[in-house]
């Protein structure tokens, strides 16, 4: 006799895997569309090759483990991890960073240690560190915003684009510091002389020029993945939350060392990418919900003591695996208390 | 103990079978620091051999005269002096290597690979047999540093025995290959963790090769025949 299939009435969230990924890379589309109209169609490019290059490199290694190749596609893991990489790694960006860092995030950080679900460390982010901390000139230019090009240039289109990429032309003038780095490397000038100079932050309202639409758009993205119940709420606003007072308690109205006001935090740089799609990966994050609480509160802090005291000006990849150490050591000290027991016991009490 | 002292055994296990830095995984510490490039990783891998040989000899002398009781401490004493002579010895004729190795010099002190083979090989045997081991295990190890060095070297460079001259002289300073013509470097691979990737993908390497070792010799060994009748074999077998 077949057994009638019976799910909680209280589950929400889709079945599997590959649902909950599939809506992922949906969430990504306005911060892409964002980033695209702002940086032209570098990231979108850099977002297909890692995709084709993550999807291969795991068929690659699951034939080596022979597991079935088909079934691990399936589950689009691979495919977020190219993509989440494409959005972060710099427009325009030679084809061999993108190549090696989505080889090093699927190869070693993720089937070395034994998979998926197995991954101490978010694959996006050690394939992101890996080139980053290889190749820093490269890695530290990122394409003008579209709104605070010098006079009589424009993007690149979709011919010179692919130039850039794959023959490594050079294209004079059309990178320009992100808002972050202009901070970074500005120590001495008041912040509202830096608003008043800078043509990124000239040309923008609060965070810099493209990079404050950029971020609302992983924004809106985060808040239709919340809707869908994909992750909960914990991370993501401890994070966000922890960031902004941090950089409320340490902005000092603008002086020359002020790490720059609380939007100018939250909308610059990877906060939003960070906050909805890296940080709430199940494998890597802590996994109680007063755990997830720590998690991204630590990763917040984290990430603003970085920006403002560190070498490199944004520091999300930085503090995402710094946390990643720490997610087992969090687990262990928030286990929820279980339904009909007075207190929480850890997997190592031996008491009756 | 038989008398009868198996050379070709303890050569392949300093060189495969017990390798200190990829069976062992003893000596970790200057494996890992050390070895961005190919002469850094001889000049370290030439002075533990040097160290191992010595004191495998004098541990091996000593045997006898030292009781159980310290026996620590003064293999402790011979290996620091041993370490000290070839300190000097780096000092005198490769002062620029030496330089750059640095604080890993006299750190041999502490490699547990040379303590290790001091407790448990020279101590209980003969003095050429000790020799012998001390030669091989340090080569084992020295090979391991080399590849590790190439490796790094090749990957975050993109050349083979640059700054040779270091160690054997101004003839030496030729020597470098640049295998691209136009190559940026794979910072990582200069860095720590290049060094913990090397090592781990060679322990890897050596792993599959033992597997497909032993797959071989399962594979040739004589199936018996259908039907044969086991021999029986009763009482002690010489």
């Amino acid at each position: 006799m077949p057994l009638l299939r019976i799910t909680s009435p209280h589950t929400h969230s889709p079945g599997n895997t590959g649902d909950v990924m599939q809506q992922v890379m949906l969430a990504t589309i306005p911060g892409l569309i964002a980033l695209s109209y702002f940086f032209g169609p570098g990231s979108l490019m850099n977002v297909v090759m890692a995709s084709f290059t993550a999807v291969a490199c795991e068929a690659a290694v699951m034939k080596l483990r022979r597991r079935p190749v088909m079934f691990y596609i399936n589950d689009y893991s691979a495919v977020v991890t190219g993509v989440l990489l494409g959005l972060s790694l710099p427009p325009y960006c030679p084809w061999w960073i993108v190549a090696v860092s989505t080889g090093f995030a699927i190869v070693v950080a993720k089937h070395l240690y034994g998979g998926m679900g197995f991954n101490p460390f978010n694959p996006a982010m050690v394939g992101y560190v890996v080139v980053l901390i290889s190749f820093p000139v490269e890695m530290t230019q990122w394409a003008a915003p579209r709104t605070a090009l010098p006079d009589g240039q424009s993007l690149l289109g979709p011919l010179s684009a692919l130039q850039q990429i794959w023959l490594d032309t050079g294209i004079d003038g059309h990178t320009a510091a992100t808002p972050l780095d202009v901070f970074k490397q500005n120590d001495s000038q008041l912040v509202q002389h830096l608003y008043a100079t800078e043509p990124v932050f000239a040309a923008g309202r609060w965070a810099g020029a493209g990079w404050e639409w950029v971020n609302l758009g992983f924004l809106i993205g985060g808040a239709y993945l919340l809707y869908r119940r994909i992750f909960t709420w914990h991370a993501p606003v401890a994070m966000l939350v922890a960031l902004t007072l941090m950089a409320t308690i340490f902005y000092d109205g603008g002086s020359s060392t002020s790490g720059g006001s609380p939007l100018l935090h939250l909308l610059s740089g990877g906060t939003m990418l960070g906050a909805f799609f890296i940080i709430t990966d199940p494998v890597t994050s802590a996994t109680s919900n007063r755990g997830k609480l720590i998690f991204g509160a630590s990763i917040g802090v984290l990430i603003y003591i970085i920006r403002s005291w560190g070498n490199y000006p944004d520091a999300v990849a930085f503090a995402v695996l710094l946390m990643n150490f720490a997610a087992p050591f969090i687990d262990y000290y928030t286990v929820p208390r279980t339904y009909g027991h007075d207190k929480p016991r850890r997997a190592t009490d031996n008491r009756p | 103990m038989s008398n009868a002292v198996n050379y070709g055994e303890i050569s392949k296990n300093g060189l495969w079978n017990n390798n200190p830095a990829l069976v062992q995984l003893l000596g970790l510490c200057p494996l890992l620091a050390v070895t961005g490039s190919v002469a850094n990783a001889l000049g370290l891998g030439l002075a533990t051999l040097l160290v191992l040989l010595g004191s495998n000899i004098a541990v091996s002398l000593i045997r006898k005269a030292v009781s159980d009781a310290v026996r620590l401490p003064a293999f402790v004493m011979i290996i620091a002096t041993f370490t000290t002579c070839t300190e000097l010895l780096m000092r005198a004729f490769t002062f620029e290597l030496y330089q750059i190795l640095g604080i890993f010099i006299p750190l041999i002190v502490t490699n547990c690979s040379i303590l290790g083979r001091a407790d448990a090989f020279a101590s209980k045997n003969p003095v050429l047999p000790s020799a012998w081991d001390g030669l091989m295990m340090g080569l084992g190890f020295g090979l391991v540093l080399l590849a590790v060095g190439a490796i790094r070297e090749i990957l975050g460079a993109g050349t083979l025995f640059a700054d040779m001259h270091l160690l054997f002289g101004e003839a030496a300073r030729g020597w470098t290959i640049h295998l691209f013509g136009d190559y940026s470097g794979f910072l990582i691979a200069v860095l720590p963790p290049g060094a913990f990737l090397a090592t781990g993908f060679l322990i890897a390497l050596k792993n599959i090769a033992d597997a497909q070792i032993k797959k071989r010799e399962e594979a040739r060994r004589e199936k018996p025949l259908k039907g044969s009748k086991r021999v029986r074999t009763t009482g002690a077998i010489s």
